[in-house]
């Protein structure tokens, strides 16, 4: 029983961070239909600058935040200089484009930093809870894991439902014509979805790399999980993604601890499969219409 | 003349032996004249634009998106490798069974495929990329887990001499593989097949209403790109004496479509652009990275950094790909003659 509670725990602090990297991917796929193929090396370049921080100031708040903002700033660079050029082009163009992005930062970050990955400080203990004598493989680190994550996806909920901005991103995103028509700035909210999915992206980055380590290439299995995640949930909705990315940790979790951590690629396309076939639009499409 | 001509106009059966024969003459030609590394080379463009030609079949014509194509060549890589390597097979019946494993593996892929859109697919086929080689890790008695498994080298017939070249013959036989795609593949585009897969890209429902059945002729697009995966996988094996999870990682099956789009999607011819690009690129972004003095630090990192930024600015400037590129340069010409 103890190992089932500590599969479970493990699955739902890994799943969090999936959620986070497949809300990142949600928001760019609702603000501009292309899926970031790059949003992995990003928040890798983000975090990164963390580190940097980190190690030279020796505040891990400093770094948190200055990841965030440097996320910010990036996401919205990206949207204006390289993704607007190809927004009408055919939809293969952009995902060969975010290819190529995720190639370069790579090799630049391989270029500043060096390929040997190196450690980065969890924001609290990594020691498990002690429960009536027995410990438990979750962390006060995972804690902070879960509840940041919680609070990111309540957050954005509330953004989208209960603000001006939240309502016009919705309509950038539904309908670009109307929204335009009505005095909405579809262009910006466009950057606007970018900015802040990397922010998700590079909380994801800050959150994860205590336990991958930070190398170039650390963060590439996470992106994979995080867009199955996404998948899974269903790319226009990000509650979707939350319970997508948790779901898919735990499971992932269960089919390591109980069957070899070999089989979990497989089992990520087995779950992947068994779900799309029974609905192709993920667990939480909105009502599946195609336009004539 | 004119009778040559018209038969050709009338008959995509015709035009596809013509270039067909046209393809093996300038192969033969070039293999002959040029060294065994470019020999080796020259196999190596072969064998990707099999697999290439047969992505931009499902990719362009059929407009479906696979990043698991990379899984589908790993198929046709081990099923050459187990036959030839462990129970002796001869080459030739080995290819044809390696095609039909990675075909019979492709129909439930297909089926699945054909109920899948845009994101969706990728993110399905993406999973299927990456699970698919864990299972070498999972039967490494079977599969030589990381390892691998290892092949004799293609032995050159008596009748070409004692002293042919084996890279020579190697770049043979990934041609021989190379002109049956592009037999097969010219002559899909150009049937009754070919238009439905268009129509069904173009417009699905409209397509349906005309009696066809969208599912089925996905899926039809995807089965034969899987062949051609298959049979590309199968002369990799063959030509690198090799199968090993390390050579078929999700970088392949990303690259594969990166050289369709480069090339210019849905056209023959535009996978040889790519395939040449996929060959040669590595090559030359390797040779600038090491023309100037830097430190190993940024030299390491610099061929990745040209590819990035070649894709980047190709994306931006040439949103058709080569092909769309030359297309359009070709067709402005031929208005300034007509006008002028």
């Amino acid at each position: 029983v103890t190992k089932f509670i500590d599969l479970t725990l493990s699955g739902i602090s890994d799943g969090a961070v999936y959620a986070a990297v497949a809300l990142a991917l949600v928001l760019i796929w609702r603000a501009t239909r292309i899926v970031n193929f790059a949003q992995g090396a990003m928040l890798m370049i983000t975090t990164f600058i963390a580190s940097a921080i980190i190690n030279s100031s020796g505040h891990y708040w400093l770094g948190f935040v200055v990841a965030l903002a440097a996320g910010l700033v990036f996401g919205a660079l990206v949207e204006r200089v390289l993704i607007r050029p190809v927004e009408s082009a055919p939809p293969l163009n952009a995902v060969i484009l975010t290819l190529g992005l995720y190639t370069l930062l790579v090799a630049a970050a391989g270029m500043i930093w060096g390929n040997t990955p190196r450690s980065f400080p969890p924001a609290f203990s990594l020691r498990g809870y002690d429960v009536g004598g027995t410990r438990l493989l979750f962390t006060p680190n995972d804690t902070f894991i879960v509840l940041v994550v919680i609070a990111v996806a309540i957050g954005l909920a509330a953004l989208f439902r209960l603000t001006p901005l939240g309502l016009q991103m919705r309509a950038a995103a539904f309908a670009p014509e109307v929204a335009r028509l009505l005095g909405v700035r579809v262009a910006r909210m466009f950057t606007v979805g970018w900015a802040l999915a990397a922010v998700a992206g590079a909380l994801a980055g800050v959150l994860v790399a205590p336990s991958v380590f930070l190398g170039p290439n650390s963060f590439d299995p996470i992106l994979i999980s995080g867009f199955v995640a996404a998948v899974l949930g269903g790319l226009d909705s990000p509650p979707g993604a939350v319970i997508g990315g948790l779901s898919l940790g735990v499971g992932l979790s269960y089919v390591s601890g109980y069957a070899g951590s070999s089989l979990v690629p497989l089992a990520a396309l087995v779950i992947l499969v068994a779900v799309l076939m029974l609905r192709p639009g993920g667990l939480f499409a909105a009502s599946s219409e195609r336009r004539v | 003349m004119t009778a040559v001509r018209s038969v050709l106009q009338r008959s995509t059966l015709a035009r596809s032996l013509a270039w067909v024969v046209l393809a093996a003459v300038a192969l033969i030609l070039v293999s002959d004249l040029v060294s065994a590394y470019n020999d080796l080379q020259l196999a190596t463009g072969l064998y990707y634009f099999a697999a290439l030609a047969g992505l931009t079949v499902l990719a362009g014509q059929s407009g479906q998106i696979s990043l698991g194509h990379g899984a589908l060549m790993a198929v046709g890589a081990y099923t050459v490798a187990l036959l030839i390597g462990n129970e002796g097979w001869a080459l030739v019946p080995a290819i044809a069974v390696a095609v039909a494993v990675s075909v019979l593996v492709g129909i439930p892929v297909g089926a699945a495929a054909s109920r899948l859109r845009g994101p969706y697919l990728a993110g399905a086929t993406l999973a299927f990329a990456v699970g698919l080689p864990a299972l070498a890790d999972k039967f490494p008695s079977l599969f030589g887990g990381e390892n691998g498994l290892t092949i004799n080298p293609p032995v050159p017939p008596s009748w070409l001499g004692a002293d042919f070249p084996l890279e020579r013959w190697e770049a043979w036989i990934a041609g021989a593989g190379a002109l049956v795609v592009l037999f097969v593949l010219y002559n899909i585009i150009g049937s009754g097949v070919g238009r439905s897969l268009r129509a069904v890209r173009d417009d699905e429902i409209a397509a349906s209403l005309c009696g066809l059945s969208v599912g089925r002729t996905q899926s039809t697009a995807f089965i034969v790109s899987a062949g051609c995966a298959g049979l590309s996988g199968a002369l990799l094996a063959v030509v690198l004496q090799l199968a090993q999870p390390g050579a078929f990682p999700l970088q392949l099956s990303l690259s594969l479509l990166t050289g369709v789009v480069l090339g210019g999607l849905g056209s023959l011819v535009g996978a040889i652009w790519g395939a040449a690009l996929l060959t040669l690129l590595p090559n030359w972004t390797n040779d600038i990275a090491h023309s100037f003095s830097l430190s190993t630090k940024v030299s390491a990192n610099m061929p990745l950094a040209i590819y990035g930024i070649v894709l980047i600015v190709a994306m931006i400037a040439w949103p058709s790909g080569i092909q769309g590129g030359l297309r359009a340069v070709f067709g402005r010409l031929r208005a300034t003659q007509g006008s002028a």
